[in-house]
C-alpha cells in the first residue's frame, strides 16, 4: 500500500477522521437544506414563480443529476460513518449507571441518532411523495391540474393538494421538528469537530445554531400550515 | 469555641464486584453516625471499619493523596463522577453536601477501556498507554531555564498551564455518555503542543496519541460536553477543539508527505 493510501485509510478509520467526515457531509447537507427552503418559500410568491423555479431546476439536466448523486453520496457517507461511530460508542459503555447525572448534554444532542433515523424515513417518504411516486396522480397525464401548457409540472398545485391531507402535513411537521432538533446540535458540532469553534466564536456559533435550526423549522412548517389553514389554495 | 458538627445516618448502595470477569451487584450498607465534616472517602473508611469488625470484606476503592491532586480516587456518586460538587475530586467532597437519611448510590467508572479490578477500583492503564505514545518531549530539557530565554506568548502559556492541570483521574471518560477519552487526550496534547518546546514534535505526538486512544476501546466524542462539566480540574472542551484541528492538520501533512 502506498504511504498516501495508508495515511488516508488511517484517517478515516480514526475517531476524529470519522467525525470530520460526518461534519463535512453535515455541512454540505445543511447548505442543501437552506437552498431547498429558499426555493420552496417561493410558493408564497404565487404559482408562476414557484412553477418557473421548478422548471428551471428540471431543465438543468445533467447538472441536476450531478447534484442529486452528490447529495446521495453525502447522505450515504453521513449515515455510514454515524452508524460506525454510534456502534463504537455503545460498546464503549456496556453497563449503564444506576442514576442519570447529566449536567450539560442537551436533549437534542442525546437523541441525534434517533432524530437522524426519523429524518431518513422522512426523506424517503418526501421523495416518494413529490419526486418518485406515481400513486397520487401527480404523474398522470390525464390529470390536467398537475401539468402546465408547456408540459412541465404544476408544482404549485402538487404542493397544495399534498399538504391539504392533514396527516401528511402532520408527518411533515414532525419530520421538520426532529430536523430542527438534529440541526440545533449538528450545526454547532460541525465547528467544534472541524476545530473552528474558538472560545471567542463559541457563543456566536451556539446562537447561530439555534437561529438556523428554528429558522429552517419555521420556514418549512409555514408551507403546510398556510395550506391547511386555507391561506394558500 | 467548639465547631458545631452534626452527624448523618445514610443508606449506601455500593457496587460490589469480586473481579474483572465476575458479575457485580449493588449491596446495601447502612452508614450511621457519619460526621458531616468527614470527606466522602473518610465516610467509606468508617463503613469499611464496620464491615471488617463484622468479619466481612471491605469495599475496595482507589485513593492516595486525599488532597485532590493525585487523580487516584474514582467513583460515581448518584450518577455523578466525583459527586455533586463541581471542580473537586471525591476526596475533597465532604459529607455536609448530603442530608441525613439520604440514599447514596456508589459505582465505579463505567467504560470498556477501564475494566473493574474489584468493587470501585478500575484499571486505568489505558490512560498510561495514551500518555506513553507521545505525552512527553523527547529531548532532555535540563534544569529550569532563564525565564525569558524561550519567549512564550502569555495566552499560550495560560492555555497550556490550564491543560496541564489534568490529573488523569478519568472522570471525563466516566461522565461521557460515549465513554470517550477525548478530554484527557486533548488536555495532554494541548499541554505540550502549545509550548515552543513541544511544537517540533506536535504532529507526531498528535497522531500517535489519538491512534493509541482509538485502540483502547473508548467511544468517540459527540460534543455533549459532559466531560467538561465533571472535570475536577475544570479543563475546557477548547482542548478538544485544538486536538481536532491538530489531528486534521497532522493527517493532511502526513498524507502529503511533508
Amino acid at each position: 500500500m502506498s504511504p498516501i493510501v495508508q495515511s488516508l485509510c488511517r484517517f478515516y478509520h480514526s475517531s476524529i477522521g470519522k467525525k470530520i467526515i460526518v461534519a463535512v457531509t453535515g455541512l454540505g447537507l445543511m447548505g442543501f437544506i437552506l437552498g431547498h427552503l429558499l426555493g420552496n418559500l417561493q410558493i408564497f410568491l404565487g404559482p408562476d414563480t414557484i412553477n418557473t423555479y421548478a422548471k428551471k431546476l428540471h431543465d438543468l439536466g445533467l447538472l441536476l443529476w450531478v447534484v442529486r448523486l452528490g447529495l446521495l453520496a453525502m447522505v450515504a457517507a453521513h449515515i455510514v460513518f454515524t452508524i460506525q461511530l454510534t456502534r463504537e460508542n455503545r460498546t464503549a459503555r456496556k453497563q449503564k449507571y444506576a442514576l442519570d447525572g447529566t449536567r450539560k448534554a442537551t436533549k437534542a444532542s442525546v437523541i441525534m441518532i434517533w432524530s437522524g433515523v426519523t429524518i431518513l424515513v422522512f426523506i424517503i417518504y418526501h421523495l416518494m411523495h413529490f419526486t418518485i411516486t406515481r400513486t397520487n396522480g401527480y404523474y398522470d397525464p390525464a390529470v390536467s391540474r398537475y401539468w402546465l401548457p408547456d408540459g412541465s409540472h404544476n408544482v404549485y398545485n402538487m404542493m397544495i393538494d399534498g399538504f391539504r391531507v392533514w396527516y401528511v402535513s402532520a408527518f411533515y411537521i414532525l419530520g421538520m421538528f426532529l430536523l430542527c432538533s438534529h440541526l440545533s446540535h449538528g450545526f454547532a458540532s460541525v465547528f467544534q469537530t472541524l476545530g473552528l469553534a474558538t472560545p471567542r466564536l463559541r457563543r456566536p456559533i451556539h446562537v447561530a445554531s439555534l437561529i438556523f435550526a428554528w429558522g429552517v423549522f419555521a420556514g418549512n412548517v409555514s408551507i403546510p400550515l398556510a395550506i391547511l389553514s386555507g391561506l394558500k389554495s | 469555641m467548639a465547631v458545631s458538627q452534626s452527624s448523618l445516618n445514610l443508606t449506601l448502595k455500593i457496587w460490589r464486584q469480586a473481579g474483572p470477569d465476575q458479575p457485580g451487584r449493588f449491596d446495601t450498607h447502612e452508614a450511621k453516625g457519619i460526621p458531616d465534616s468527614a470527606s466522602f472517602l473518610e465516610m467509606l473508611d468508617i463503613v469499611n471499619e464496620g464491615i471488617i469488625t463484622k468479619g466481612g470484606d471491605p469495599v475496595v476503592f482507589d485513593h492516595d493523596c486525599r488532597e485532590g491532586i493525585c487523580g487516584t480516587c474514582s467513583m460515581v456518586i448518584n450518577g455523578m463522577p466525583h459527586g455533586p460538587k463541581r471542580g473537586v475530586t471525591t476526596c475533597q467532597l465532604h459529607m455536609r453536601s448530603f442530608r441525613n437519611g439520604d440514599t447514596i448510590w456508589i459505582e465505579p467508572w463505567r467504560a470498556k477501556a477501564f475494566p473493574v479490578i474489584r468493587d470501585l477500583a478500575v484499571d486505568r492503564n489505558a490512560f498510561e498507554r495514551i500518555q506513553q505514545a507521545g505525552g512527553y518531549i523527547t529531548v532532555r530539557t535540563g534544569s529550569a531555564p532563564e525565564a525569558n530565554s524561550v519567549p512564550v506568548p502569555k495566552d499560550d502559556a495560560d492555555a497550556s498551564f490550564a491543560a496541564a492541570a489534568c490529573i488523569g483521574c478519568g472522570a471525563c471518560v466516566a461522565a461521557c455518555p460515549n465513554a470517550s477519552a477525548m478530554l484527557f487526550t486533548a488536555a495532554k496534547l494541548s499541554h505540550f503542543n502549545l509550548l515552543p518546546q513541544g511544537k517540533p514534535e506536535a504532529d507526531k505526538r498528535t497522531l500517535a496519541m489519538v491512534r493509541t486512544m482509538d485502540e483502547q476501546g473508548f467511544g468517540n466524542c459527540t460534543n455533549h460536553y459532559e466531560c467538561e462539566a465533571y472535570c475536577p480540574k475544570l479543563i475546557s472542551v477548547e482542548t478538544i477543539r485544538q486536538m481536532n484541528r491538530d489531528y486534521r492538520n497532522a493527517s493532511a501533512r502526513e498524507t502529503a508527505g511533508v
